[in-house]
């Protein structure tokens, strides 16, 4: 891979969705910067992004740690000064107003119960501050604690919780304010494997039945693709692409989000194109022995033009066929470096001409460290990026 | 269970003996207190006990109102410190800047300071002011010497508390006054409870400027012993008499209170 330019931010233009005249959270421009004690600035968390999530959405803030995504929540919430820009909630723009007074909930990472309260007035405390009647925090509390089928814990301690069910408290504090927006600020980071596939169709199930806006942070891929109606893909204070889970999956505009989204990952293999007597050729960058594939159809277009250029050549674990250890047309000789028996599949790592390769195989064949292994890559399926700005090549 | 090392014996040895040393001259005191002037000159551990002592000192002082005045000066003087660090502690362990940390150490340092070194500015100041021989101005001067300790233990005890708690009550609608009444106050109660025992005592046992700001209206208790060391000489039986029922009400304190008062002071040594 070369030197990285700098990241540059997605233009509305980028986005995979159609222009939306009425969006019901807005942003626009919004920035954040941490100043030092002298009031210079020190770090740029959020660099001026813009963003519009639909009412009724979820949204899902994906990216990895320190890329802003969890500023960007704080900021629509109210619990961080903005630096620059505007926050539009329901139209109104919201800047200095009160997280109270936004209609906004808000879930936290490490749940953020109050410890010396039960469950109940856990639920009820937001509502008592409020000033409402018994009768009515009773009813409420009572209906948000069946539908997450808190009922038999409402005179418990946070303490003498799971985190399960300390999770679905939090999820109970922020359902009986009624809000125009839930936010989720990592929610399920803390909780096994088994908990959070659990947790996580308890929050689908939620906004399936409310349909109110839902915005969630995560780092984890593979929650953004489950949960979100749309995806943005965050890295280092700007928005890289905002789309449908398969869109952004298909058709990722750049390097970070192809490589960023999907599990396995999508193999990148650096190298140049290279124009033979058969046609154009990738080649990759690992000297003499490299792996060398012809492209046609989409990929020879986009790569006419390119011819001695830097690319990155990517193509997903799925694209990617054992056809067996005879050589068939096509076919690019590999070694298995690491072979994972997933149940359904296996995962394998490849080496091709000193470029790595993940695929998925077959669960029937037993593959072994050192195997040789013939492959066969779509081309019709695979991505071709510019070195250089890591943009992807796109017909036009 | 095995049996003990020699290292977990001589830990304990060491443990008792330190016990012994700290607790003997309450010892040596409270019995002396039961003893006749006489008596009290011999090194007896066996003895008639006697309550002359006692009435005599009940018969030549006020004991109740200088008690009442102890009282009133320590529970006075630990409220206001504790509504002027609550803010201060908050501040500092919520919002800190770059020079919380020097601030902090800064109020630590006037502890340093020798009281007499300031003795006759604030002798003047309390004149001029009206405040002496007064409580108001004995909870005010115990209120200034006990501020750091206050603010630096409840500065300790808000530290431990995870900052996403008050902003989840933020968004609940919680304002100010309510994020420390509802949420802060409870959470740190064991903390702040520990402090407020602390300050308690510390309140009850200064000696100095009660004795200097203070004669017959406001006098507390340490007023109450010192008035028994007479240019006649010391009358060690009286004198034990009216210190042991200075130190008694506290002693029973801290001994009813012993759990919360080492909770408090060790709370936050391990994460």
């Amino acid at each position: 891979m070369t030197a990285r330019t700098p990241i540059q931010p997605l233009s509305s233009a980028a986005s995979d969705s159609p222009a939306l005249a009425e969006a019901f959270v807005r942003l626009r421009n919004l920035s954040k910067t941490y100043m030092d004690e002298r009031g210079r600035p020190v770090f740029h968390a959020v660099k001026g992004i813009n963003l519009e999530i639909q009412d009724g959405e979820l949204l899902v803030l994906v990216g990895p740690s320190g890329c802003g995504k969890s500023t960007t929540l704080r900021m629509i919430a109210g619990l961080e000064k903005i630096s620059g820009g505007t926050i539009e909630i329901g139209g109104q723009i919201v800047n200095q107003v009160e997280p109270k007074d936004r209609g906004i909930a808000m879930v936290f990472q490490n749940y953020a119960l109050y410890p010396h309260m039960t469950v109940f007035d856990n639920l009820a405390f937001g509502l008592k501050l409020a000033k409402k009647e018994k009768p009515f925090i009773r009813q409420a509390v009572l209906r948000a604690a069946t539908t997450l089928g808190l009922e038999a814990l409402l005179d418990r301690k946070p303490q003498a919780l799971s985190g399960g069910q300390r999770q679905r408290v939090a999820l109970g504090r922020a359902l009986v304010r009624n809000p125009k927006v839930f936010l989720f600020d990592e929610p399920l980071s803390n909780l096994d494997a088994q908990m959070r596939v659990q947790m996580r169709a308890e929050i689908a199930r939620l906004h399936a039945s409310l349909k109110t806006t839902m915005i969630y942070v995560t780092h984890d891929q593979v929650e953004a693709m489950t949960m979100g109606d749309r995806i943005c893909v965050m890295r280092e204070g700007v928005v890289l692409q905002v789309a449908d889970p398969l869109t952004l999956y298909r058709q990722p505009q750049n390097l970070f989000v192809a490589g960023f989204i999907g599990s396995p990952p999508m193999s990148l293999l650096p190298g140049r194109i290279e124009s033979r007597d058969s046609g154009l050729v990738f080649v990759g960058d690992s000297g003499s022995g490299a792996l060398t594939l012809a492209l046609s159809g989409r990929l020879e277009r986009l790569a006419r033009g390119r011819v001695g250029g830097k690319i990155v050549f990517g193509v997903r674990p799925e694209h990617l066929r054992v056809t067996g250890e005879n050589s068939s047309p096509g076919a690019v000789g590999c070694v298995v470096e690491i072979a994972e028996p997933m149940g359904p599949e296996t995962i394998l790592y490849l080496k091709a001409g000193g470029s790595s390769l993940v695929g998925r195989a077959p669960c029937e064949q037993l593959y072994k460290k050192g195997e040789k292994l013939a492959i066969h890559i779509n081309i019709d399926k695979a991505h071709l990026f510019d070195a250089e700005s890591e943009n992807v090549l796109a017909e036009t | 269970m095995g049996r003990p090392s020699l290292r977990t014996w001589v830990l304990g040895l060491l443990g008792w003996l330190a016990a012994i040393l700290l607790f003997f001259p309450i010892f040596w005191m409270t019995i002396t207190a039961f003893k006749t002037e006489q008596g009290a000159y011999q090194p007896d551990l066996f003895f008639i006990p006697t309550l002359q002592s006692f009435r005599e000192v009940f018969a030549r002082s006020r004991y109740g109102g200088f008690a009442l005045n102890s009282i009133c000066i320590s529970c006075g003087s630990t409220v206001l410190c504790f509504l002027l660090a609550i803010p201060a502690a908050y501040r500092m362990a919520f919002f800190p800047t770059r020079h919380t940390q020097s601030t902090l150490l800064w109020m630590l340092s006037t502890k340093m300071m020798p009281a007499v070194g300031v003795l006759l500015p604030v002798y003047l100041l309390f004149r001029s002011a009206g405040l002496l021989d007064s409580i108001r101005g004995l909870i005010l001067i115990d209120t200034l010497i006990n501020l750091p300790v206050c603010v630096w233990m409840t500065y300790t005890y808000f530290c431990e508390i995870p900052a996403a708690i008050l902003e989840a009550a933020r968004v609940d609608g919680a304002g100010f006054w309510s994020e420390i009444w509802h949420v802060l106050a409870p959470m740190a109660l064991p903390g702040m409870s520990s402090t407020a025992l602390l300050l308690i005592v510390l309140s009850w046992n200064e000696a100095f400027w009660s004795l200097n700001l203070t004669s017959a209206q406001a006098a507390p208790l340490t007023v109450f012993i010192a008035s028994y060391s007479s240019p006649e000489g010391l009358f060690w039986a009286k004198l034990s008499a009216a210190s042991l029922l200075a130190v008694a009400p506290i002693l029973v304190m801290g001994w009813l209170t012993q759990k919360q008062l080492v909770s408090g002071l060790t709370l936050g040594a391990i994460k």
